[in-house]
């Protein structure tokens, strides 16, 4: 067994952590988030650049890494910095969507940091179920409502799942397509999100795309996996921000004339936090390392995952709010941002509850 | 022992719904029920529909203007107040600063005050935290130093709560730096409209100005509105403290926001069945219902025991502590319960500048929510401090 990553990893890890530590200040990302396009073009380059991108993909899809632990590492850094430009949302999804379709060019293009992807696929009956989908096809034309549609309004192609056969809650007969953001009877209604960031309301009334893959379901199973571990890395790395920030909270702030870190009340809890905190982290592991192994092991690798950080975030969350008092509560402090960032993504690809019953359920079967 | 109302209790139910049907503006409690803010206007609006009923001071006596209703009706009302989506009642004014004026202040501090407060000609906001000191209230540093006819005030305050829209402040200062910290502290009430008073907006994590810092440089306050004697403002201060807590298990707010929970989930869909017939989710909603239904005993029985001897001590920490954690735990489910639909940010500020909010609008607000209330186990004393009272008082321990 070994758990030091390659040097290669390790040099991204490095030299993405330093980047953003050096840019990516909380002044910085607070600028972001009020911007109007809810990210920052400047760093989406600079960071494409520095490989983050490419990390991603393998190199038949013409990136250098794309293994579970290539995008474990990128996505944990993001999570430590509470990055709210779309990596999750428009490069590994949209762009491994692509890519498992065929799509070479434009995948060398998102790779490139020239692209935005957004995938609709989310709609507002279908919580977390990947094979709810509502949105027809006839003919040709895309017919339907998206839900909670990251990235759209950025997006230079929407990547909308629509049903060709079937019944609504059937994993067959979901298809793929390509819309281009300016095809004609797509409508984006997009808003702010609490965590950062931008989504949208997606209507599609006859609209053209290019089919991308009649197997709809079996790719964003596949990629949605990805998304899902990527997700608990993210949030693994927020959750480390947030323990640290507690941990030189408690040994600063003094009450009763001396730090509060000294009572034992709060020291227990610490201590509780940064057990959950190894807890975490070895489920990533456990996520990142199963990805390519079948798919029964992979789920089930990745719903404990999801439940374990569902759980473990909410205590991080809530106990380093409280363990701050007043100033946790205030928009402009680090962890105000971070502790939105952990609890959001409860809400992304199925939630502690959603994860629990899938990994019972895969037990089982 | 008898749980059930008396049948005078229930003709006071009837009257408090018969009130709330025909007099709370409904454009007032669709917004409450949304999650949405009030405004300014919006609250004086509500007191004033209450202090024409005599209702806005349920807990002063007679004498003042005061309903004078016991803990049950009390009771009742919040209970009613809360299933009709009724505005809350901003505190400060009538449930913290004018218990301390009934017991502490002069003749004339009373006759001028008080009757300012039911009219709403004031608004008062509380300035008791400052940066150093949160829940380590006594090592508050503000310093009022006597000159002449008043008092010169230099110093800040923080997390002061609606200080935007307040004509006074209520303040605790330090009047002796050369004593025991709890020993040279008084209790001075400000007008905000002084020369020298300065109030900075703190933005909160869901993106709501509630709170402020309020500076203090210079500020002269004349002497007679100091509250009882120089250097016995500690006294009176743990005095108001254990009057806002006497409402913290906030019963009536847990009720209706588990009904809201219950009402999203019987209509939100998991996996092809309703999420409230998913029995995990089911499970946890249960749990908490369970707990609320044992705390509102609780608080029925300790403000009924208090009803007779005054203000309660310790049972109000246990009532804070659980109280919170309920409130806290509903709130929770209420984000859980939308699904996707929690990651909005539907804050007014974003429907003031007509940003369409998604489907369904009542998921709109439950997350800003959940962030906001985690204030609940911070302030007015955090759970911390509350436990630590409960364990020096029970166990003659602490920390």
């Amino acid at each position: 067994m070994n758990f030091d990553l390659t040097e290669e990893r390790q040099m991204l890890q490095d030299s993405l952590r330093r980047y953003l530590r050096d840019k990516y200040s909380t002044a910085t990302r607070n600028q972001i988030l009020e911007s109007a396009g809810g990210m920052s073009a400047d760093v989406w380059a600079q960071l494409a650049e520095l490989g983050v991108i490419g990390a991603l993909f393998t190199e038949e899809q013409g990136g250098f890494g794309g293994a579970g632990f290539d995008i474990a590492v990128v996505f944990e850094e993001l999570g430590r910095a509470g990055v709210v430009e779309p990596f999750m949302d428009s490069a590994l999804i949209g762009g491994r969507v692509l890519a498992a379709c065929g799509k070479t060019e434009l995948v060398e293009e998102m790779i490139g940091g020239g692209l935005q992807l957004a995938v609709a696929h989310g709609e507002p009956t279908s919580r977390y179920d990947l094979s709810h989908v509502r949105t027809s096809v006839d003919g040709g034309k895309l017919n339907g409502r998206k839900a909670v549609v990251m990235n759209a309004e950025n997006a230079d192609h929407l990547i909308v799942s629509a049903r060709a056969s079937g019944d609504e809650a059937d994993e067959a007969g979901i298809s793929l397509y390509l819309v281009a953001k300016d095809a004609a009877g797509l409508n984006i209604q997009g808003y702010p999100l609490l965590a950062g960031g931008r989504a949208a309301e997606v209507t599609l009334d006859g609209v053209e795309g290019e089919l991308l893959t009649e197997d709809g379901f079996a790719v964003l199973g596949d990629v949605m996996a990805l998304a899902t571990m990527a997700q608990c890395a993210e949030t693994l790395g927020a959750m480390d921000t947030a323990t640290r920030l507690t941990n030189d909270y408690l040994g600063t702030r003094k009450q009763f004339g001396r730090p509060i870190g000294t009572f034992q009340a709060l020291a227990h809890r610490m201590a509780d936090m940064l057990i959950e905190m190894e807890q975490a982290r070895s489920a990533v592991i456990n996520a990142a390392g199963n990805l390519n192994e079948d798919t029964r092991t992979r789920d089930m690798n990745i719903s404990a995952a999801k439940n374990l950080l569902g759980r473990a975030g909410r205590l991080i969350a809530e106990e380093s709010i409280q363990m701050h008092g007043g100033i946790a509560m205030t928009q402009e402090y680090e962890l105000a941002h971070i502790a939105k960032r952990i609890t959001m993504a409860d809400h992304r690809f199925g939630d502690t509850d959603h994860h629990l019953e899938r990994f019972i359920a895969l037990s089982a079967a | 022992m008898d749980l059930s109302y008396t049948d005078e209790e229930l003709a006071f139910r009837d009257e408090v719904r018969a009130f709330m049907r025909d007099e709370l503006p409904k454009e007032m409690s669709d917004k409450i029920r949304l999650g949405d803010e009030l405004g300014k206007e919006g609250q004086e609006k509500w007191h004033a529909i209450l202090n024409s009923k005599g209702w806005l001071a349920p807990n002063w006596p007679k004498k003042f203007g005061g309903a004078e209703w016991n803990a049950v009706q009390r009771h009742i009302f919040e209970e009613e107040a809360a299933a009709h989506h009724a505005p809350r009642i901003v505190p400060f004014g009538l449930s913290m600063l004018a218990p301390v004026l009934q017991k502490f202040g002069s003749k004339e501090q009373q006759d001028y005050w008080l009757p300012r407060i039911l009219d709403g000609s004031d608004w008062w906001c509380q300035g008791y935290s400052e940066p150093g000191a949160g829940s380590d209230l006594a090592s508050l540093k503000t310093r009022a130093v006597r000159d002449g006819d008043h008092y010169i005030v230099n110093g800040q305050k923080t997390w002061t709560t609606l200080g935007q829209h307040a004509n006074m402040i209520f303040c605790l200062v330090r009047t002796d730096p050369d004593v025991k910290q709890q020993e040279g502290i008084s209790f001075l009430l400000i007008d905000m409209n002084t020369p020298g008073i300065e109030v900075r907006p703190i933005i909160l994590l869901d993106g709501t100005h509630e709170v402020n810092e309020v500076f203090f440089d210079d500020v002269k306050v004349p002497v007679e509105n100091l509250v009882g004697e120089e250097n016995k403002g500690w006294t009176y201060a743990k005095y108001l403290l254990t009057h806002e807590r006497t409402n913290i298990a906030g019963v009536g707010f847990s009720q209706a926001g588990l009904n809201t929970v219950k009402r999203i989930a019987r209509a939100e869909m998991a996996g092809g069945k309703p999420l409230m017939a998913n029995p995990h989710f089911a499970a946890r909603v249960a749990q908490v219902e369970i707990d609320l239904k044992a705390m509102a005993t609780s608080n029925l029985r300790i403000i009924s025991a208090a009803a007779a001897g005054g203000a309660p001590g310790v049972e109000a920490s246990m009532l804070k502590v659980k109280g919170t954690i309920i409130r806290q735990e509903i709130n929770d489910l209420a984000r859980r319960a939308v699904g996707p639909y929690a990651m909005p940010f539907a804050s007014e500020a974003i429907e003031g500048s007509n940003e369409a909010l998604p489907d369904p609008h009542e998921a709109g607000p439950v997350a800003a929510q959940y962030f906001n209330n985690r204030k609940l186990s911070i302030f007015g004393g955090s759970n911390e401090i509350q436990r630590g009272i409960i364990a020096k008082v029970m166990m003659g321990g602490g920390q």
